[in-house]
């Protein structure tokens, strides 16, 4: 068959998490990526991610749309469900999965096609939504699968193999997110995992969506001179805006690293978040602030990336919807239906 | 002033139609909706339908009451009484009046001799005058020539003044101030009509016993309660009509039935989706984490729907879909009625598809079919549609009071516990199959041994992705089997072969009331017609003995083209020739002459 089969090949001397879990047994099969693809590093990250969290993997739901990012939900978390939906739909999936089942951790990992084209109006109202669940958004700014066409997050000026500029405005995620209410925004490289797998902790522990836009260079249609989402281009224009610790609940706040200047944000279920380095008036819970410094960022054509914006007080989903605690899958059936006294009352007699 | 007198044709004592032409937007809908009660508390078989335009204030609207003591209260054509408040339509409207009927108008200005006709009376009430002196405020006084206009037709078609007065007192409890002014206004209209005219009319209302046991309900707020039984839980949907009502019910059920008394919290979720393909995004996503999920959606809804639904068919989502059929295409005409959804439904989204269609005629029938559909969609795991429409959904029809088994208990279909998976040596999602090409299917959350990888991509009985003819071939045909092994638990054809006829009329959906009346019109002219409504697709055997047990057939649809025709010639072997068509599509609802005249014409021919 056309899809290739991970060996499992587990180490003895693998560490374990809580769960008595090795890494492992969070990968999934094989990737049928490019090789050199930045989307595998992004897999890596997260498949680190979830292993750190101690997550067991059947609660996990892991969803996506069409594209190349979309293929890489199944190179993760064996042991989870995934949904590979239709292009630009996992937002409005994801939103229904959450709602049936509260429990779940849902990871959405998308594209920028997916994500800021397609299915541009679905993100936006996942976000005003605030839907419980991780959002990644895999960028290399090209349609990868249908070889090598701009996407909308393709900067003006940036070029194809082929040598064409793009001329549109490019669509940022981090702008949107910030525009339509977005509680958690981050941006990362997929070159950097040590950045990304704090990042992807803090989404996990994160109440609502949290959204992570990743640059991911496309090695086949993007990684060319003239390219601005280029791995060469990327290193170049990084500027980590923010620098991070998740701290679990668990674990204390280690006095030995300095704690001045540092902003400290406590999560919803109990870790904190360490901003250990941010510029100064850098605020990442003050919208016009992070606006304000991002927007200047841009005018010097830095690519911004690290924890940008954090907001753990805004209701999620289910609080603004007042569902009750138990996924609503578990409410039994008896306490669903009125039954049939209560038609008694029903209709104009 | 001497009273008005008229030549008594024909009693038409509990055996009528008026209609009532009026402005959108000037409140006449709650006025009218008021005698259409009135009548039904009085035990009379009744139903008012509301023609009303896509316009928030402005355009013609009309509400038409058809009262029948035999229970025909399909639409009528032609109208023994009409209510002319609409000086942009006069000229149609009186045009509609059957010959020595009434119509009623606002003698406040005078009428155009132009809209004068012999055989016609008319009844001058010059609501306007008596409202300006009554009433202050521009607003009260529009509102209130409406309740001053229905006390004239209580008098004239002798409504028990004192039921339409309880009537009033149970809209308005608590609210005294606007009980008296309508009282009032009621009053008003009902003196000035019985001191000025010979009342009631030949066409008037006598209390009967018909309607005990029965409910007025419509079809949306019937199928909404009928999803709180089944135990729905999510609902996701974009507004559109007509189906708007029916989620605004689900809304309102849930916050009667579904709030936890311990907690306060609520047991169910309805998201106001950004679109209808983030609607049925949204129900295929709960319904794959195992909830029950539904949208209620119309025509435009369901083609912005079609690449999901392939998904949900493919991937073997469950799923249940609420059209509300319109008038298509297109935009069409939003506020009227059509069954031209059919095809669009039964094959819908690219690519080789084919669902699960349930065809209720009525309210009651939406009620009991929600159930229907949620068992249907987790047995079959595949998306099923309810095909109501506008009439159905929006107007209030006499309905048997609901009724519900306690003893009901859902088929969730073949769903594996995590103890089950572990007596497994290995899981795959789509084998093996059962007797009706059914496989089991795990929910997220539950256990690792369960997991598996949802995709719309070619895949292989495992659920790997393949691209391999005869793998991806084997899905696809247990597909199809799946979807034949559906026909038989499809709700069976309504028949009556009683007339032993080799000429049958088959229909589907609300066109049931119009066509049970023509078949009784044509047996007075000697044409006798066994009867076959349709509820659901696939066809079952019942369905299909039918159309061979016949040797011409007449299919009865409120559509251009012929569509559950179309639908009988693709999934029967019913021959071609042997079906006959009477189409119906110009948006309001069927009437029982419409039938006649086009059986009549094909017979003839």
């Amino acid at each position: 068959m056309p899809s290739i089969v991970k060996p499992l090949v587990t180490h003895p001397g693998l560490e374990r998490n809580a769960l008595g879990l090795t890494i492992r047994d969070y990968e999934g099969g094989m990737s049928t990526l490019c090789a050199g693809c930045g989307h595998d590093s992004v897999t890596a990250a997260i498949t680190h991610a979830l292993w750190e969290s101690d997550t067991p993997p059947h609660m996990i739901a892991k969803l996506s749309g069409i594209g190349c990012s979309a293929k890489t939900a199944a190179y993760f978390a064996r042991g989870a469900h995934g949904f590979n939906g239709c292009h630009g739909r996992m937002p409005p999936i994801a939103t229904g999965a959450s709602a049936a089942n509260r429990d779940l951790l849902c990871i959405g990992i998308s594209g920028d096609g997916d994500s800021l084209s397609i299915g541009l109006g679905h993100l936006a109202h996942l976000v005003r939504r605030n839907v419980r669940m991780v959002y990644v958004i895999e960028n290399n700014g090209v349609y990868g699968l249908t070889k090598g066409q701009f996407s909308a997050s393709a900067d003006v000026g940036s070029t194809t193999k082929r040598g064409e500029a793009n001329h549109l405005q490019p669509i940022d995620p981090i702008f949107l997110g910030l525009s339509v209410g977005a509680t958690f925004l981050a941006r990362g490289f997929s070159g950097d995992k040590r950045q990304l797998v704090p990042i992807f902790r803090a989404a996990m522990a994160h109440r609502g969506l949290a959204v992570i836009d990743v640059i991911s260079p496309c090695v086949t249609f993007n990684d060319h001179e003239g390219s601005t989402k280029s791995y060469l281009f990327t290193r170049q224009h990084d500027v980590q805006m923010t620098v991070t610790d998740f701290v679990p609940p668990a674990e204390e706040i280690s006095a030995t690293i300095p704690t001045e200047g540092v902003v400290s944000i406590p999560m919803h279920d109990g870790a904190t978040l360490r901003f250990r380095s941010v510029p100064e008036g850098y605020d990442p819970t003050d919208r016009i602030a992070v606006m304000e410094h991002l927007m200047s960022a841009r005018g010097r054509g830095e690519i911004v990336t690290g924890l940008l914006y954090v907001d753990e007080q805004s209701s999620d989903l289910h609080e603004l919807g007042n569902t009750t605690e138990k996924p609503l899958t578990q409410v039994p059936y008896e306490q669903l239906c009125p039954g049939s006294a209560a038609l008694a009352g029903v209709g104009f007699r | 002033m001497a009273a008005q007198h008229f030549a008594q044709p024909r009693s038409k004592v509990n055996d009528f139609a008026l209609k009532l032409a009026n402005v959108n937007g000037t409140g006449s809908s709650s006025a009218n909706n008021l005698l259409m009660r009135s009548i039904f508390r009085m035990g009379v078989p009744v139903s008012g339908k509301n023609l009303f335009p896509s316009n928030i204030q402005g355009l013609p609207t009309w509400y038409e009451i058809r009262v029948n003591k035999d229970g025909h209260v399909a639409r009528a054509r032609t109208y023994d009484l009409m209510v002319a408040m609409n000086g942009q339509t006069y000229a149609r409207d009186i045009a509609e009046v059957t010959s020595g009927g009434f119509t009623m108008y606002d003698s406040s200005w005078p009428l155009d001799r132009d809209l004068i006709r012999e055989d016609v009376t008319y009844l001058g009430v010059p609501l306007a005058e008596m409202c300006n002196d009554e009433f202050r405020g521009p607003r009260e006084r529009i509102l209130m020539k409406n309740i001053a206009c229905a006390g004239a037709l209580v008098a004239m078609l002798g409504i028990d003044m004192e039921v339409i007065a309880q009537l009033l007192t149970e809209q308005f409890a608590g609210k005294d101030r606007l009980r008296e002014s309508n009282q009032r206004a009621l009053r008003l209209g009902h003196d000035f009509a019985t001191s000025h005219f010979d009342y009631p009319l030949p066409c008037r209302v006598e209390t009967m016993d018909a309607t005990r046991g029965s409910i007025l309900i419509d079809g949306n707020t019937a199928a909404a309660l009928g999803c709180v039984y089944a135990g729905a839980t999510v609902a996701a949907w974009y507004p559109i009509t007509p189906s708007t009502s029916l989620m605004d019910a689900f809304a309102k059920y849930c916050a009667k039935f579904r709030i936890d008394p311990e907690t306060g919290r609520n047991n169910y979720l309805v998201l106001q989706a950004e679109d209808e393909l983030a609607a049925i995004g949204m129900v295929l996503g709960a319904s794959w984490a195992g909830a029950r999920a539904f949208t209620s959606t119309s025509g435009p809804g369901i083609s912005l729907m079609q690449e999901l639904l392939g998904m949900g068919y493919y991937a073997e989502v469950p799923a249940v879909i609420f059209d509300v059929q319109r008038v298509g295409p297109s935009t069409g005409m939003p506020t009227r009625v059509q069954q031209a959804d059919i095809l669009a439904c039964a094959y819908a989204s690219h690519g080789d598809t084919k669902h699960v269609l349930l065809f209720p005629a009525n309210p009651a029938e939406c009620f009991e079919m929600a159930a229907n559909a949620f068992d249907l969609a987790e047995r079959f795991q595949t998306p099923v549609f309810v095909l109501s429409d506008l009439d159905i959904g929006m107007n209030d029809w006499v309905s048997p009071a609901l009724e519900w088994d306690d003893s009901y208990v859902p088929d969730r279909g073949r769903v594996l516990d995590a103890g089950e998976l572990r007596e497994l040596e290995v899981y795959h999602r789509y084998e093996p199959a059962d007797s009706e090409s059914v496989a089991a299917r795990t929910l997220p959350g539950v256990s690792e041994l369960g997991a598996y990888f949802t995709r719309g991509s070619g895949h292989t009985i495992e659920g790997a992705y393949t691209e391999y003819p005869e793998e991806y071939q084997a899905v696809l045909d247990r597909l199809a089997r799946k979807h034949t092994a559906a026909a038989e638990h499809t709700p069976a054809p309504l028949v009556d072969q009683r007339a032993q006829s080799p000429l049958a009329i088959v229909t589907l959906g609300s066109c049931e009331l119009a066509v049970l009346e023509a078949i009784e019109l044509l047996a007075e002219r000697g044409i006798t017609a066994d009867y076959m409504r349709v509820r659901g697709f696939p066809f079952g055997a019942g369905v299909r003995a039918f159309l061979e047990a016949h040797d011409r057939i007449v299919v009865v649809e409120q559509n251009r083209d012929a569509q559950l025709r179309t639908l009988f010639t693709l999934e029967t072997a019913v021959s071609k020739e042997k079906l006959e068509s009477v189409l119906a599509y110009g948006g309001y609802p069927l009437s029982a002459e419409d039938v006649v005249d086009g059986v009549t014409k094909i017979l003839g021919g």
